[in-house]
């Protein structure tokens, strides 16, 4: 962790040509930069969409160069909702909060649940372990529509559609599968050496879990926590059915900007989108290090 | 000395079971719905408690994924129950009438259905075309950022962009590059043949505008997970293949695959049963037209369950494709530990 902590800007943005087996040199950065913005256009095109006014995103040909406003941005915020009237609250920094705090708390809360889970699976196999586990990655193949039912009549009975905690639960519920069986192909892949040499002096299974095989599976950790984030983050469906007004999210809020009698603002929808996207590209950016570096398996040596 | 949740036997916890199933019918039958359902909740809770409490310190594993199987079960596995149970009754959920017994009536009616057959097969053409799409550009964008260059990170974020939109975004924003008028792609057609392109207006054009669409998405997860496995390859075992002189190409197949594999097949996995479910691109994209040539099952599902309200017949359709995915997966996990032990 502190050698990460300590690494200079220069490196963190990757700039550093690194020393060793696997460097590719600027050649291969010049190739993955043209790559690299071909995929990313769709992406840019809505971003540069979001700076555009109503007349400029439909204009033909389409303009790469134009005269940037910040209009889209001010009305997600507040905006008239017809002609003439006055601005009003739309309610966004509501949703936003919402999303995060949603998101972000089921997220965490399905990453500790589902690492117990999986160490316990790998490491202490249960009669039927493989039974268990095929049940906990059927529960994510079948369509969310057909649950959907079932779970809005039992939230609506228990007093849980439009919380914060019923949302938060489904979405944990909805995050472990994931969670569990990619952790535990991380907790299988550890070299056992290391744990049975700690036993051996006497650790403790917890102390063994928290200081052995835990600093190892960051990786696994940081990646896992990337995709429950992303998907969790752009959940719509569940969201649109069981969330009420105070706690509803930002994908429902723009599905619902969309409808409309004057025709989609694309400009307005560019901007959410935009603003929505910051936050998961940040902490993908800041967790990419534990993603990408390799911290797991490279390290010990058998 | 012993400690107090330590003394009491197996027995205590198994006690609790009818106790509390005559708490909780006492519960349903007096108090209205929302109090029942916490009391009931509370009563359960209190038994599961206690077989936990008999279980600390002597069986780790089960106590260690006990939190995630009571959770999935109360948000996951209970509802599947639940409308496993509708997929035999005539049930609407728009209606206010009981649900009568109906036996296999629906599975019957779904599996005589021609108009389901043709949404499976549209489905698996979907399935087919965007998972391989996404496992080839996702293993070759993972071989491209394989290695450490400059300004590797900003790149890589770029690409892995897609994938943090969201589906309404996707769905919308595709459809306004398709749009014939002021379009990105018809725009650029134009430029070469003169007339507005519609992508979405024959079959196969909205078939390849929806794979384009979700490949292009969900290739990242793909080339993610494959960059965890080849960033997991211990380098002393390059330096080693350098020493020897090993070719490049039996370097990558013996010592890059088989870390790769794993990862691989897991990818595989998960994209296989979510392009299964494929749902939110094609209805925003083309809502399953044009006519119903990209209307995928999930998507018939959707219109059966919440726009005709066939609630039971939606559930039994649902059950069907579940029973398929079931097999199908399974198949797919034996050939992949068979190879994997040889």
């Amino acid at each position: 962790m502190s050698a990460t902590d300590k690494k200079s800007l220069a490196d963190r943005l990757g700039l550093k040509v690194h020393s060793g087996v696997g460097n590719a040199g600027w050649g291969r950065t010049v190739f993955a930069a043209v790559i690299s913005f071909i995929y990313f256009f769709p992406v840019f095109w809505i971003i540069l969409t979001a700076f555009k006014t109503h007349n400029d995103a439909l204009a033909i040909p389409p303009k790469f160069i134009f005269t940037p406003t910040l209009e889209n941005f001010v009305a997600v915020f507040s905006r008239a909702y017809s002609a003439g009237a006055a601005a009003q609250d739309t309610g966004f920094a509501l949703y936003f909060f919402n999303s995060v705090f949603i998101a972000g708390t089921s997220v965490l809360l399905a990453l500790a649940i589902g690492t117990l889970a999986a160490f316990g699976f790998s490491r202490y196999p249960l009669r039927g372990n493989d039974t268990y586990l095929f049940i906990i990655l059927t529960t994510r193949m079948l369509p969310a529509i057909v649950v959907i039912i079932p779970i809005f009549l039992m939230f609506r009975v228990a007093g849980l559609s439009g919380t914060y905690i019923g949302v938060i639960l489904l979405y944990t519920a909805f995050n472990l599968p994931f969670t569990i069986w990619m952790m535990k192909s991380f907790f299988d892949e550890l070299s056992p050496d290391v744990e049975d040499a700690a036993r051996i002096d006497g650790s403790s299974d917890r102390r063994v879990f928290f200081k052995i095989c835990l600093p190892q599976v960051k990786a696994g950790l940081a990646a896992t926590a990337v995709f429950g984030l992303i998907l969790t983050w752009n959940e719509f469906l569940f969201a649109l059915l069981l969330t009420g007004v105070d706690t509803r999210t930002v994908p429902v809020a723009m599905a619902q900007t969309i409808g409309g009698d004057i025709g989609v603002r694309w400009g307005l929808l560019a901007a959410i989108e935009t603003l929505f996207l910051i936050p998961v590209i940040v902490v993908t950016f800041m967790l990419q290090n534990h993603l990408l570096r390799g911290v797991t398996f490279g390290t010990i040596k058998r | 000395m012993k400690k107090v949740w330590e003394v009491y036997p197996l027995r205590v916890a198994f006690a609790s079971i009818p106790a509390a199933l005559i708490v909780s019918a006492l519960a349903i039958t007096l108090l209205p719905p929302s109090v029942s359902f916490w009391v009931s909740g509370a009563v359960s809770a209190f038994s599961a408690f206690l077989f936990v409490a008999y279980a600390w310190g002597r069986h780790a594993g089960g106590l260690l994924v006990a939190p995630a199987i009571a959770l999935l079960f109360c948000m996951n596995i209970f509802p599947l129950l639940w409308s496993f149970g509708l997929s035999f009754f005539h049930y609407r959920a728009n209606r206010l009438a009981p649900p009568r017994f109906a036996g296999l009536h629906y599975y019957e009616k779904v599996l005589t259905d021609p108009v389901v057959w043709d949404r499976l097969q549209v489905t698996a053409q979907l399935v087919v075309l965007t998972v391989s799409l996404q496992m080839i550009v996702g293993f070759l964008l993972a071989m491209l950022f394989a290695k450490q260059f400059p300004l590797r990170r900003v790149l890589l974020i770029l690409v892995l962009t897609p994938m943090m939109l969201s589906f309404v975004a996707v769905g919308a924003f595709f459809r306004y590059y398709y749009e014939p008028t002021f379009g990105l792609l018809s725009q650029a057609v134009r430029v070469f043949t003169g007339e507005p392109y519609v992508l979405l207006q024959s079959t196969a054009g909205a078939i390849a505008g929806i794979v384009f669409a979700d490949a292009w998405m969900w290739s990242p997860f793909v080339m993610l997970l494959v960059l965890a496995g080849l960033v997991s390859v211990p380098k002393y075992l390059y330096e080693a293949a350098s020493i020897d002189r090993i070719s490049h190409w039996r370097r990558f197949w013996n010592i890059t695959f088989p870390y790769v594999r794993s990862l691989l097949m897991l990818a595989l996995l998960f994209r296989t049963i979510e392009a299964f479910k494929l749902f939110d691109v094609v209805f925003l994209l083309t809502e399953g037209g044009p006519g119903t040539s990209t209307e995928t099952i999930a998507v018939y599902v959707y219109r059966v369950s919440f726009q005709y309200f066939k609630t039971s017949e939606s559930a039994a359709l649902a059950y069907i494709l579940l029973f398929t995915v079931i097999v199908l997966t399974n198949l797919y996990l034996y050939f992949a530990n068979q190879r994997n032990r040889t």
